[in-house]
Parts: C-alpha cells; sequence; structure tokens
C-alpha cells in the first residue's frame, strides 16, 4: 500500500502526543491508528493489531443511549464524519471492557488535505463532563 | 544523468573563508540528461548557473517551496531577463494563493525592483503537488513532505538512473521520531531505492532537540531515513548557516566512525558533479 498523506502521517504524530484516546480513519473507515489512551478503550495495543478493517473494530464497541438501548451506527460522530465530511460531536454511553456502561462524549472531524482532498476521519473520545 | 551542485546552504547564504570547502550558496541543483537541463530550486546557487546550449529556448526550474532560501537566487538567473528564453517554473500548489500571486511577492518591490510581469522572458507557471509530469527525458514525481508551508520533494527518472531531491524535510517530527513503517514514512515514496539522494541534514542530533519543528532533519535522522528507504548513496544538505567548513569534516568524521552499516554517505559540496547510471 501507498504512503499515507502527510496529513495523515501529521494526525498521527498529534495522536501520539495527546493523553486523551484519539482514532483515525482513513476514508473506508478503517482504522489506520490508535494512540496509547485509546489502547486502554479498544483492550488492545496498536503494536499487536496494527490496523483494523472497518467491519472488526467497529463491532468492538457497543454504543448506547441513556436508556441503555444500541444506537443505530448511522448516528455516531465518526460514521456521520465519514459520510458528510463535517465535523460532529455526540455524548452517549459505551459498554466498557468490564462490562459496565460508560459516558462518553465524542469528537470527530475530517481530514481534508492540503488540496482540499477528503484523506479520513479522526475521532476523539473525551472523559465526559457533560460537555 | 549528471547532478551538479549549485548550492547547499540552508536559510541563508553564508560566503566567506570558513565556508570555502563545502560552499555558501543556498539550495540548488542542475540536473543533465542528453544535453537536457532542469534546474532544482532557486537558491542563491541559481545565479552561476549556465545553460548547456545558449540557444535553448526552453528553461525548467522546479521548486521545492517559497521560503527565500529556495527562491533568492531566481531574480538573479539571466535567461529570465532574456526575451527570447520561455521559463517554466514548476512550484507546490497551494488553495489560497496560486504560484504566480506567491512568486510576485518576492518578484516585486519592494523586495526585488522589477516586476514579474515585466521580465522580458516569457513565464509558464506550473502548480504541482502529489503530481507526475515529464520534462524531456525526465520523468518526475512530486509529494508534499513534512516541511513548514507547502513543500514538496522530486523523484526524477532519468534514461538509466533515479534522482531524489528532499532538501528540506523533517520526516522524524513527532514524539516517537522516524516510524519505520513505509505507509508511515513523509516522502517514503520520492526517495525509495534511488540511486542518490539529496536530503535534509542541517542539524547534528542535540541541535535537532532544540529545534523540533522548524522543518529540519539531523544528519543521524537522515543517514537512518537513507538506510530504511533503500538509497544507494546519500548527500546530505541544507548545511547549517552556522557550521564552518571545519566544523562540517568534524562532525562528518563524527558520524563516520559513529556509523556500522553500508551506506555511502557523505556532505553535500557546492561544485559536486556526480554521474548517474
Amino acid at each position: 500500500m501507498a504512503t499515507y498523506d502527510i496529513e495523515i502521517i501529521l494526525n498521527r504524530q498529534l495522536a501520539d502526543c495527546l493523553s486523551i484516546p484519539v482514532f483515525i480513519t482513513d476514508t473506508a473507515g478503517n482504522l489506520i491508528f490508535y494512540n496509547e489512551p485509546a489502547e486502554t478503550i479498544l483492550g488492545s495495543r496498536f503494536g499487536d493489531t496494527g490496523e483494523m478493517p472497518v467491519e472488526v473494530w467497529g463491532t468492538i464497541f457497543k454504543p448506547l443511549d441513556e436508556k441503555g438501548k444500541p444506537l443505530p451506527p448511522e448516528g455516531l460522530p465518526l460514521v456521520k464524519t465519514l459520510k458528510d465530511q463535517l465535523p460532529h460531536h455526540k455524548v452517549f454511553w459505551i459498554e466498557s471492557l468490564k462490562g459496565k456502561p460508560q459516558k462518553i462524549s465524542v469528537t470527530s472531524y475530517p481530514i481534508i488535505g492540503r488540496m482540499g482532498k477528503f484523506l479520513g476521519g479522526v475521532a476523539i473520545f473525551w472523559e465526559n463532563k457533560d460537555i | 544523468m549528471k547532478v551538479s551542485v549549485q548550492g547547499v546552504r540552508g536559510s541563508i547564504p553564508t560566503s566567506g573563508s570558513q565556508t570555502t570547502q563545502f560552499g555558501g550558496n543556498t539550495s540548488c541543483v542542475t540536473l543533465m540528461e542528453d544535453g537536457r537541463m532542469i534546474i532544482l530550486d532557486g537558491g542563491s546557487g541559481l545565479q552561476k548557473v549556465t545553460l548547456p546550449d545558449p540557444e535553448v529556448k526552453r528553461v525548467d526550474i522546479l521548486l521545492t517551496h517559497f521560503h527565500l532560501d529556495h527562491i533568492q537566487g531566481l531574480g538573479f538567473f539571466s535567461p529570465l531577463f532574456d526575451p527570447d528564453k520561455e521559463i517554466h517554473i514548476w512550484g507546490p500548489s497551494s488553495i489560497t494563493h496560486n504560484l504566480h500571486s506567491r512568486l510576485n511577492r518576492f518578484l516585486s518591490p519592494p523586495l526585488f525592483p522589477v516586476l514579474m510581469r515585466d521580465l522580458p522572458c516569457e513565464i509558464v507557471l506550473h502548480d504541482v503537488s502529489n503530481s507526475s509530469f515529464e520534462i524531456g527525458p525526465f520523468t518526475i514525481t512530486s509529494q508534499f513532505v513534512i516541511h513548514p508551508g507547502a513543500t514538496v520533494g522530486f523523484r526524477i527518472k532519468g534514461k538509466s538512473a533515479v534522482f531524489a531531491y528532499v532538501p528540506d524535510h523533517e520526516p522524524a517530527l513527532g514524539p516517537k521520531g522516524l516510524i519505520f513503517d513505509k505507509k508511515w514514512i513523509s516522502g517514503f515514496e520520492l526517495m525509495e531505492e534511488a540511486d542518490l539522494l539529496l536530503h535534509d541534514g542541517q542539524f547534528t542530533t542535540e541541535q535537532y532537540g532544540k529545534k523540533i519543528g522548524w522543518g529540519h532533519s539531523s544528519m543521524e535522522d537522515a543517514i537512518q531515513l537513507a538506510e530504511y528507504v533503500g538509497v544507494k548513496r546519500l548527500l546530505l544538505t541544507h548545511h547549517d548557516p552556522a557550521h564552518s567548513d571545519t566544523k562540517l569534516n568534524e562532525i562528518l568524521d563524527a558520524l563516520k566512525s559513529k556509523h556500522t552499516g553500508q551506506l555511502d554517505f557523505d556532505l553535500a559540496r557546492e561544485g559536486m558533479e556526480i554521474e548517474l547510471g
């Protein structure tokens, strides 16, 4: 596979500097990088898994609404960003690795490169403070 | 393909008795194949470039970016003042300002006395990005690389050799430095298995630690990078203006004594001529 555009590479380098979980996908939603804080959410290490196809990593999360009902994928910020190439934000619950619902805030944004080309998406998981 | 190094200094021309061995002119390289020349960057080294055939009409100048040390020689390149010449300038695209407006900022008062539109030659501008194009016998690939502002590197394929030119580049930017995975290395495809790579090596490792994000590489990083991408030969360029000949020789000796790999590397020197292929 070809080398990633530098806008993707620089997003990875930024994510590597942050203490908040960051996920980076290509335009199809395949997970091409997640940082160390994100590893605790996924329960796996990027060094071990490498990139993950959308159908694999998309099933790890079980997003729930405030009543504990499953949320449809099309309502999630990153899915919306990959579809419309716009930023999105949403507060919802995910089932943690220990099986407990955990309230989170997710911000997603598109990576639009120097030439105006859509290159991928980024999702940032904030510890929920009722943003 | 003949590679002629016309300028090796980074940031600012540095003339004087301390820089006579490596040279004080800023970035410029010429390539010759089948009597056809292309010029890479228009730093102060461009001033002394002469055309192989004075009668040739077309001249091609490929700019990696618009920092002054890569364009300051343009206004002193004599073919620009020859009405019989057609000067093709290739430079990185920007969605906010086109090539003309960015070049015009420099080639106009108060920075330069002559307006670009008043130059007697015909100027033809070509925006490049992640592109491929041909000029005579040369097949050229350009790609954006990590450096502040829109900056490309070039891979130039001649009849029997490949030359890669990435004079301003900070591929190790980030908390973990270089990521040794070809998908995650800025400019990998430009440099891969080139016969000769001319690459940024402005700093020592110690200096780089204090100048992270300035857009340049340590020599050690450039050597590791060149080994990883599998080039046959590396020339480090964009020498720090504070590095005298004595200092550069000391640094090179230290690098050579520490290096255990097979890579053929050296510091670029103004006036070097290298036949490839």
